[in-house]
């Protein structure tokens, strides 16, 4: 009986020191995104990035093994509140990190940062973590919402556009990229229309587009909604003689549906697709390569993430304890990004350049989104200010 | 807003209201013949769309991708009429719900595995491409006056099947005393799968007809097939006539409600309100229609066993 108990208490010893190393041989990072669904494309694309990302860093950290643990958040901010939970309990995870809609960014930080975790958002731009809601454990691997489409009005300042018409959805997001348009945008607004948000026919608003007459159209219709608009919209011949300029609603992910109605138009985006940069050119053929198909802007947002881990992970010799440690290198954003090079910003959002992007024919007549200019250099967003980070 | 873009925005709900008829023709039919809820007519909407874009994609021919849409519609209504709701006749409504909410989990999520999880390219096919005048100073698109067009068809051909036809003539009689017409020696189970195809077939007409103005994706259906059901209980649940009155009504309030109110209520309550009211208004007001009908006329306008 004896002799039993004490092999028992020597076999749980052995089991104690061997799960307590394997702590210490590996990173496990938690990825929340929407990965089943109508959006679970947007789960997708940023899950690729990320495990790309991990191929190019041999799958280790600074000598740790990468543990990712996968989050469905089925777009529902309860079922990514309760991912993270899981992750920061069970998992025990050292970052949480994904996340595309901002209500779920809401409803997950205050659980990470309180369990004193990195946070790192892929996609959510959501302003109040840029301003009062600010945390040295929050960091951005894209952008603030605003900051597109204050491109977007500086490009038509530029552009000396006016008299352009405005077109947005009917919810809290769509009234932010008004709000940030207009922020820069100096011309005059012929008018502006806020649809319905899933609305699938726009003839009505088209026919109103046309009635006006602006010089130009600008509008956020992001995912399926913005693919009937510009199928609509070219089908109604409005393509030529009111160009169409956009946020968050042509991209790689999105062109396939397009197809050639999204030929023509111009967008505004934090990432150089063109850019010779070696960091971005590799990242593209690669993801290529591995895929079959071309990366969008959230695969290069979620690429940078485990960058950005892995420059921390370094910095503290794979001390994961050192939490402070990291984030006190991540600040310094010295890894490599798409982008090419950044900074952060005090509220950890990156200050960073924003293109101007036209959709154009390629050799076959194929669309193709080819960047043309830089619309900002080394943009700050409109919050930083009032972030006053606090340990 | 003037008087000729209000003309076109009728135009452009009765436009809508025809797309909507094309939609909901199925879904009457099936409900008001086999008695059955079948949410499951988004999912043939979408096979639909798929169906045709995979064949226009590979071929080009978007009249080709017709003439194989509509046997393997066919054959994916009769294929889930065998399956899965065969069985369900005898049972109350709430089952069949169940039953067809499942299909349509699983036909999302096969769509998915088969396509992959983006919109699949479907363009709007040259000959049909470009606009016409139709009112002054007003082109239109080409392909909107092609939904018309076939949405007007389809009516004309189901109004013909089902009052001149003796197959129509069975399916009427099947609506009515479905044992009866089995007793004097009709192959009802087969009248009733070949009506379930017809819906699918009905059902895939909509979806290739959606496909080149709008996204084909996994779950593209379930937006309309809300409509649908509004549509099929104000113009009365299996009444093909119905459907396609309370199609244009519902077009019409929904299109011109939407392009007219955020105008009309700037007037009391500042640019920015009436801007964001607006349109939230105007989605209530088919509900608000159906609330009404339902109020007056509990069985829809045209309540009809018989189509």
């Amino acid at each position: 009986m004896k002799a039993s108990v004490a092999l028992t208490a020597a076999v749980a010893a052995a089991l104690v020191v061997a799960h307590a190393s394997a702590q210490d041989k590996e990173i496990r990072i938690g990825f929340i995104n929407t990965f089943s669904g109508g959006a679970s494309i947007y789960g997708k694309h940023q899950k690729d990035g990320v495990e790309l990302a991990l191929d190019h860093l041999g799958r280790k950290m600074a000598g740790l093994d990468v543990k990712m643990i996968y989050g469905d958040d089925q777009r529902k901010p309860d079922v990514g509140r309760q991912a993270a939970d899981k992750m920061l309990k069970k998992d025990k995870v050292h970052v949480v990190a994904g996340i595309t809609w901002s209500n779920i960014l809401a409803a997950v930080q205050r659980r990470v940062i309180r369990a004193k975790k990195i946070l790192i958002s892929t996609n959510a731009g959501w302003s109040a973590m840029a301003g009062k809601n600010c945390s040295p454990y929050f960091f951005s691997t894209s952008w603030n919402n605003d900051q597109t489409p204050e491109a977007m009005g500086h490009l038509m300042n530029q552009l000396k556009l006016d008299n352009v018409f405005l077109i947005s959805a009917n919810y809290q997001a769509g009234k932010d990229m008004l709000t940030g348009f207009e922020r820069f945008y100096k011309g005059g607004v012929a008018g502006r229309i806020l649809y319905r948000l899933g609305q699938r026919d726009y003839q009505a608003e088209i026919s109103q587009i046309r009635a006006v007459n602006p010089s130009a159209l600008f509008g956020f219709v992001p995912g399926p909604m913005g693919i009937a608009f510009m199928k609509q919209y070219r089908a109604a011949g409005l393509h030529e003689s009111i160009p169409f300029y956009s946020v968050f609603t042509i991209d790689y992910m999105t062109l396939g549906g397009h197809g050639k109605a999204a030929i023509g138009t111009y967008h505004t985006s934090y990432w150089n697709n063109s850019s010779d940069d070696p960091v971005n050119r590799k990242f593209i053929e690669d993801f290529k390569e591995k895929y079959g198909y071309h990366p969008s802007m959230f695969s290069a947002q979620a690429y940078d993430m485990p960058m950005l881990v892995d420059s921390g992970v370094r910095a503290v010799k794979g001390d994961l304890s050192d939490v402070k440690g990291m984030i006190l290198e991540m600040e310094k954003a010295d890894f490599k990004s798409t982008r090419g090079k950044f900074a952060y910003n005090t509220n950890h959002i990156p200050i960073q350049n924003f293109y101007r992007r036209e959709v154009r024919a390629d050799a076959n007549g194929d669309p193709e989104i080819v960047t043309t200019g830089v619309v900002f250099e080394n943009h700050k967003d409109s919050y930083y200010e009032t972030c006053k980070m606090k340990w | 807003m003037t008087w000729l873009l209000l003309l076109e925005q009728i135009l452009n709900g009765v436009q809508f209201g025809v797309f909507l008829f094309l939609v909901s023709a199925g879904l009457t039919l099936v409900l008001g013949i086999m008695n059955v809820v079948n949410l499951a007519h988004g999912s043939l909407f979408m096979l639909g769309a798929y169906y045709a874009a995979t064949v226009f994609g590979w071929t080009g021919s978007f009249l080709l991708a017709a003439v194989v849409m509509v046997p393997m519609a066919l054959l994916s209504g009769i294929a889930i009429e065998v399956v899965a709701l065969r069985t369900m006749y005898d049972r109350d409504h709430m089952d069949q719900v169940l039953a067809t909410f499942g299909l349509i989990l699983f036909f999302n999520e096969s769509v998915r595995l088969v396509w992959g999880a983006e919109s699949q390219p479907m363009p709007v096919p040259d000959f049909l491409a470009g606009s016409v005048e139709v009112l002054p100073g007003t082109p239109y698109p080409v392909f909107r006056v092609a939904v018309i067009a076939v949405g007007l068809l389809t009516a004309f051909a189901l109004y013909l099947l089902i009052t001149r036809t003796r197959v129509g003539m069975l399916i009427r009689a099947g609506a009515s005393n479905r044992a009866m017409v089995g007793a004097l020696g009709i192959n009802i189970q087969l009248l009733y799968t070949l009506v379930f195809g017809l819906g699918a077939i009905l059902a895939g007409l909509a979806g290739m007809m959606a496909g080149p103005l709008q996204s084909v994706e996994p779950g593209m259906g379930e937006d309309m097939l809300i409509l649908a059901f509004v549509v099929i209980v104000i113009g009365g649940i299996g009444s093909i006539r119905g459907a396609m009155i309370a199609s244009v009504v519902i077009g019409i309030v929904e299109v011109v409600g939407r392009s007219i109110l955020p105008f009309a209520m700037t007037g009391f309550m500042g640019e920015d309100a009436a801007q964001t009211a607006g349109p939230a208004v105007s989605s209530m007001l088919i509900y608000v229609l159906m609330a009404a009908v339902l109020f007056f006329k509990p069985e829809g306008l045209f309540p009809a066993k018989t189509g």
